[in-house]
């Protein structure tokens, strides 16, 4: 098991890398000059090329990212060209929201999303089997954005229902709790679907299997059946997908966050592109791609947990 | 649960009543496939008693598993139906009794071995958690008497080093320590009767031969009825009593196993016997039986058999031949034999 986290950890190196070179690259070939940004729409020509210099942006491009990487290494990320502040505690502020919006998210629509598709599945081809997977296809196709928006247009709005509008404290105040309410059920939506769908089939595939007869020979329930014999065996590709949902999770996170005006790394990600604010952009894209890196390092761990021929290939 | 204890003292009791422990009359099983009606079984009959051994014998397709899995009950429904007769066991039929009795029946007085070995048991649990899944469901032991006896029950199926292979998971095993731990898992509740349908078809000869040595141990200790599902008349030869020959749904012959090696009376019997291989004959293409079974949902009028049949009349052709007696025990159902009076 220590090897296999191991040896995750060092592919994720490469995988890292690959992420800031990227993210150099983006910021640099979208428009809008950084210098031009903090100087001011003021200002002479002389005093950007003056910030040009002082920020190394006339360097050429190789000795900018190798100065990127150095200060990276030393965990110095900038500072923020808009704030002033630096980039880490920019981030620091920020991680905390988003991690809450991201368990709010997992921790109704997962057990939800496999609660539907082993209910699919096991009254396969009943009303209530179409109604769940109409459900999941609704699920699947509506974007992240408009569910935010009829969420706050009738609970928020209409109804009066939920706030909608930033964070009201941490998760465990009763004020936390109800900000984040709406962004977390937007945004867990769109794993119901996919998660859902993926259950039901797994569950199909897995009761048609030899040893589920032998579970039915052994005399048990059928309830023990469906969840010992077939819902355990039927997680295995369900956590997969999971894995791979959680990359739109945190995309969806950057529109629930900016829908919800809620201070995420979402929403500082999309402010620090559209003001051009270079250090904290790549921040940002950088913190993403570690979540993402360290949400598929979790399912790998979940994985071999699960499936016990993992263990010792 | 009235499980045995002493399943050797309580089969002598119960072998006394006159009662067959196991009788199958006229079973019926179809399959409704997008609007055909496939009639797997069509009318099997047979008995079984504590203590011997049935070989049930047929092609792939003669309806030989769905005839076991109908004794445990498990065949799926739908598309499968059971569309007539009855499964006694002791005088009950197991057709139509509660499904929470018919579930302490399965792995309880009836334990089951699939063909299967490789995929049979669930890969995420290991072997001793298998066995005592279905150890607490009957017995309601404790979960430290229940981790004795698995070791206990995987000792006596002859794993090496017991209490080790009970933390294995199956991938960690070969197929034929699997098939031993599902013997073991079929075992855990002493149970009356054992089916074992093709236990032996997906390991090698050697291994085969150690099974089938075990399965008879095991019956001789415990006095439980043996039915074994197979395509291999070496292995029914070795092991049987009685056999029962299956063909397209059919009993087509049924009798005690010296009886029918020594006399075959089907046509279908005898292209069978043809067929295997023998060690002391000159080697050259072994023999064959012309033609294929018929499609489960063919209507065929008269025997069953008749298109492959070499001694086939007008009469096989448009009536469906009765299982008739011959001599004690020995039923066949063909309108030719005795086959000996064909031959003269």
């Amino acid at each position: 098991m220590m090897a296999q986290i191991t040896r995750r950890l060092l592919i994720s190196i490469p995988v890292l890398l690959g992420v800031l070179l990227l993210g150099f690259g983006l910021l640099i070939l979208v428009p809008g000059d950084p210098a031009t940004v903090l100087a001011g729409p003021m200002a002479t020509p002389e005093v950007i090329a003056k910030i040009r210099t002082d920020m190394g942006l006339d360097e050429p491009l190789a000795v900018q990212f190798g100065h990127y990487l150095l200060r990276m290494a030393h965990g110095d990320l900038g500072r923020s060209l808009i704030s002033n502040k630096t980039v880490v505690s920019e981030l620091l502020a920020a991680i905390g929201p988003t991690a809450e919006l991201m368990f709010a998210s997992l921790i109704w629509s997962v057990p939800v999303a496999i609660g539907l598709g082993t209910l699919a599945a096991v009254l396969r081809g009943s009303l209530l089997d179409r109604a769940i997977m109409a459900i999941s296809v609704a699920g699947v196709s509506l974007p992240i954005f408009f569910i935010g928006l009829m969420m706050i247009h009738f609970v928020g709005v209409k109804w009066q229902l939920l706030p909608f509008l930033g964070r009201g404290g941490p998760l465990w105040t009763v004020e936390g709790l109800r900000h984040i309410i709406l962004p977390a059920v937007s945004l867990g939506m769109i794993l119901v679907g996919p998660v859902a769908r993926m259950t039901r089939t797994s569950v199909l595939e897995v009761l048609k299997l030899d040893h589920v007869r032998t579970a039915r020979a052994k005399g048990l329930s059928e309830t023990s059946i469906i969840l010992r014999h077939g819902l355990r065996n039927a997680l295995i590709p369900v956590v997969t997908l999971i894995g791979l949902q959680a990359g739109y999770l945190l995309g969806g996170a950057v529109v629930t966050e900016s829908i919800f005006s809620y201070p995420g790394i979402g929403r500082l990600a999309v402010g620090a592109i559209l003001s051009s604010d270079f250090p904290l952009a790549q921040g940002t894209i950088m913190i993403l791609a570690l979540a993402f890196i360290l949400i598929n390092m979790t399912v790998d761990i979940l994985y071999a947990l699960l499936d016990p021929r993992m263990q010792t290939q | 649960m009235t499980t045995a204890t002493l399943p050797t003292s309580a089969a002598e009791a119960r072998g006394k009543q006159s009662v067959p422990f196991l009788e199958v009359q006229d079973l019926e099983v179809e399959f409704h496939v997008s609007g055909t009606v496939q009639r797997a079984v069509q009318g099997v009959s047979f008995t079984l008693d504590r203590g011997r051994t049935l070989g049930v014998v047929g092609e792939s397709g003669c309806g030989k598993s769905v005839t076991s899995l109908s004794i445990m009950r498990l065949v799926p429904q739908p598309p499968g139906r059971y569309a007539g007769g009855r499964i006694l066991l002791e005088g009950k039929d197991l057709l139509q009794v509660p499904e929470a009795e018919m579930r302490a029946l399965r792995g309880g007085r009836i334990g089951m071995i699939f063909q299967e070995p490789m995929t049979s048991l669930n890969p995420v649990y290991t072997c001793g958690a298998q066995i005592r899944e279905s150890l607490s469901v009957h017995s309601g032991l404790s979960r430290a008497a229940a981790r004795d006896r698995a070791v206990e029950l995987l000792d006596l199926v002859g794993l090496p080093s017991p209490k080790q292979r009970a933390d294995d998971y199956p991938h960690q095993l070969s197929g034929g320590q699997r098939q031993r731990v599902m013997i073991a898992l079929a075992l855990a509740n002493d149970p009356d009767l054992l089916i074992a349908d093709e236990p032996t078809t997906a390991l090698d000869v050697t291994i085969q031969a150690q099974i089938l040595d075990l399965m008879g141990d095991l019956r001789e200790r415990t006095g439980a009825a043996v039915m074994l599902v197979t395509h291999d008349l070496g292995v029914v030869a070795q092991t049987c009593d009685d056999v029962v020959v299956m063909y397209a749904g059919r009993v087509v012959e049924r009798a005690p196993t010296k009886s029918l090696f020594a006399d075959p009376q089907h046509p279908y019997t005898i292209g069978l016997m043809a067929a295997v291989p023998r060690i002391d004959a000159a080697i050259g293409r072994l023999a064959t039986i012309p033609g294929a079974v018929p499609p489960p949902w063919k209507r065929i009028t008269g025997c069953r058999f008749a298109s492959r049949c070499p001694l086939a009349t007008e009469q096989c052709r448009t009536e469906d031949p009765p299982l008739r007696e011959l001599s004690p025990g020995h039923g066949v159902a063909c309108w030719r034999a005795p086959i000996e009076t064909v031959m003269s």
